[in-house]
């Protein structure tokens, strides 16, 4: 008798560029070192616990050493991940949210709907996004759900745009028509058969938005428009600036971290838009 | 050409207008205003909260004792005037401040531009010819950390690198104290020598963008047909690549130019803070910290009208250098 045997397919890592699973290294670390931040380096962040000037690796048990007013650098960067991830997810998933909404309404519904909202596309285009986000910032004084409001409201605007025009195409779409023809309500059309088809892109580059919003974020920070009780990265770099004659790693260590993070998440990305786009692959 | 033009700047209007008063509600959002701030400032702390008459009658004197919409229209009426306001901080016209400081910030722009766009081209170039080379893979890495960096932090490692280390270049300021007694040429080689980080620090992140771009859209361009023909014409590389493949694939890259001139301008708030730089993104940075709202509302003002005139320039350039495109909409 013969047996049949059914053997699975082994399930194979995708071939990635090396620089890709060097993007997908480097952000775990980064999300274990925000995850652990409570356990690794227990209390305040900003509490001065060492010597000053602890250049790195002169205390092994403090590897990145410590800043000019002996806080220990490592805690800082562990509990800066945090921040940063924090704000780089939220003004994403407001960006995002804003964009879909948006571009949703003016592709739907066309006419007068879509002139005003593009109208006002338009405007957040013409200033200059940093600009406003910093001018926001400043009016509404610093803390953390103010600058994720301020990068939110300044960066949906090519969301908007790209979901709109996918949605101005999948609304003549057979499928759609036979819905209308159908009786569905506009409403569940929308939201389970035009979306679903319309944010492919857009998710896609979803961490390509969130590095952005990070390296915004840093700038703030950097120009004292951060919350003023949490350690960032930018914050680290800016109070560096004042060894910088004596202490630089102060201000390379800090910057690292934020171009390592914003760089992996570009990566990351580009791959995802080159496997999910086959007509941009190389 | 010149129907066009009439109708593109007439436009502008609307959109100026619209511009201006959105502008205006998002600083009405602050808590407080001016008078308080300036009260408080002025006679210490908490105390002079109590001091209402005081309050009352700064309030009076910057015009914001009136209800928003009538300050909305006061404002409207001024700039129908071209009439920027006065800077109850800085103790001057509005128009007279941002005059002072647009040249420092036009030649710091201007030039970062030239480099960031004729560099990117150049490098994107490089790395289409070979896609996938070694130069390709060398630039495109490197590239993709310059877009990837603060601009802040590279400005800072540029001053610990080339100023503090091997003391090469000034750190800060656009001249030497006492460079106007000098003569003409040697004033012209110390600012230059002010120039040389603030530039590289604000054109390095555009350059990056447009080698990015130009690379995709020279890969494009040389695999056209009209390219396999000058090739089997006989005509030089170089002939083929810059005079046949470059000439349309700059095209869409000139198009980002128009959005990347608002963003040069916001890094220049960063560049000039971190280099002292005199100009208009340091003045910007001085009216965020001070809630100066006559001088936020024409810089922003400024910023607009010039991202919208870059674009208008760039259309018009565009349809000079492709007669494909034609000036109608």
């Amino acid at each position: 008798m013969t047996t049949l045997t059914f053997r699975l397919a082994r399930p194979r890592l995708p071939a990635l560029p090396a620089q890709a699973w060097l993007s997908v290294a480097v952000l775990l670390l980064v999300l274990v070192a925000a995850l652990c931040a409570p356990w690794l380096y227990p209390g305040d962040p900003q509490d001065m616990t060492l010597p000053p000037y602890l250049w790195p690796g002169q205390d092994w048990g403090h590897p990145f050493g410590s800043d000019l007013m002996g806080r220990d650098l490592g805690a800082g960067l562990a509990h800066g991940a945090r921040v940063s991830l924090l704000v780089g997810a939220a003004a994403a998933g407001l960006t995002l949210f804003i964009g879909v909404a948006v571009g949703t309404l003016a592709g739907w519904y066309g006419g007068w709907v879509d002139n005003v909202l593009m109208r006002l596309t338009d405007f957040f285009q013409i200033v200059p996004r940093f600009l406003l986000a910093i001018v926001l910032v400043a009016v509404l004084e610093p803390s953390l759900s103010v600058v994720v409001l301020s990068l939110g409201i300044t960066s949906w605007t090519h969301t908007a745009r790209v979901v709109r025009a996918e949605v101005l195409g999948l609304r003549q779409r057979e499928f759609v028509q036979a819905g209308l023809a159908a009786g569905m309500s506009q409403t569940r059309i929308v939201l389970r058969h035009v979306l679903p088809n319309a944010l492919t892109p857009i998710l896609v580059s979803t961490s390509i938005v969130v590095a952005g919003c990070i390296l915004s974020e840093s700038g703030l920070a950097f120009l004292g428009l951060g919350d003023p009780n949490l350690l960032s990265w930018g914050a680290m770099i800016a109070s560096g600036r004042e060894a910088i004659q004596t202490g630089w790693y102060m201000i390379a260590i800090p910057g690292a971290a934020v171009m390592a993070t914003v760089w992996s998440l570009n990566v990351l990305g580009d791959q995802l838009n080159q496997y999910f786009n086959p007509k941009l692959r190389d | 050409m010149r129907a066009y033009l009439r109708r593109r700047l007439l436009q502008f209007v609307p959109i100026l207008v619209g511009i201006c008063i959105l502008n205006f509600l998002i600083l009405q959002l602050a808590p407080g205003d001016l008078a308080e701030v300036v009260a408080a400032e002025s006679s210490g702390g908490d105390a002079a909260m109590d001091n209402k008459a005081y309050v009352a009658q700064l309030r009076a004197s910057f015009g914001l004792d009136v209800p928003a919409w009538a300050q909305l229209l006061a404002y409207l009426k001024r700039l129908a005037h071209f009439d920027l306001g006065y800077s109850h901080r800085f103790g001057a016209p509005v128009a007279e401040l941002i005059g002072g400081r647009i040249g420092a910030t036009a030649l710091l722009g201007l030039t970062s531009l030239a480099i960031a766009v004729a560099g990117g081209v150049l490098l994107g170039v490089l790395c289409a010819r070979r896609r996938n080379g070694r130069v390709d893979r060398f630039v495109s890495a490197l590239m993709a950390l310059c877009y990837s960096m603060p601009v802040f932090w590279l400005a800072l490692m540029l001053v610990v690198a080339f100023g503090v280390k091997l003391e090469w270049l000034p750190i800060g300021g656009m001249r030497e104290v006492g460079a106007e007694a000098l003569g003409a040429r040697a004033q012209a080689w110390d600012i230059a020598r002010h120039l040389v980080l603030p530039v590289v620090t604000l054109s390095v992140y555009s350059l990056a963008v447009y080698a990015r771009f130009t690379r995709a859209s020279m890969t494009d361009a040389l695999q056209e047909d009209y390219i396999r023909t000058a090739r089997s014409k006989g005509l030089s590389e170089p002939a083929v690549v810059f005079r046949h493949a470059l000439r349309n694939a700059v095209l869409p890259v000139l198009t980002l130019v128009g959005a990347h001139v608002g963003e040069l301008l916001a890094g220049s708030i960063v560049v000039e803070t971190v280099f002292s730089w005199p100009g208009l993104g340091k003045l910007t940075y001085d009216a965020v910290l001070n809630r100066d709202t006559n001088l936020l509302l024409s810089i922003l003002l400024l910023s607009s009208l010039l991202v919208m005139t870059t674009s208008l320039l760039l259309d018009l350039i565009t349809a000079r250098l492709d007669p494909r495109i034609e000036l109608q909409r």
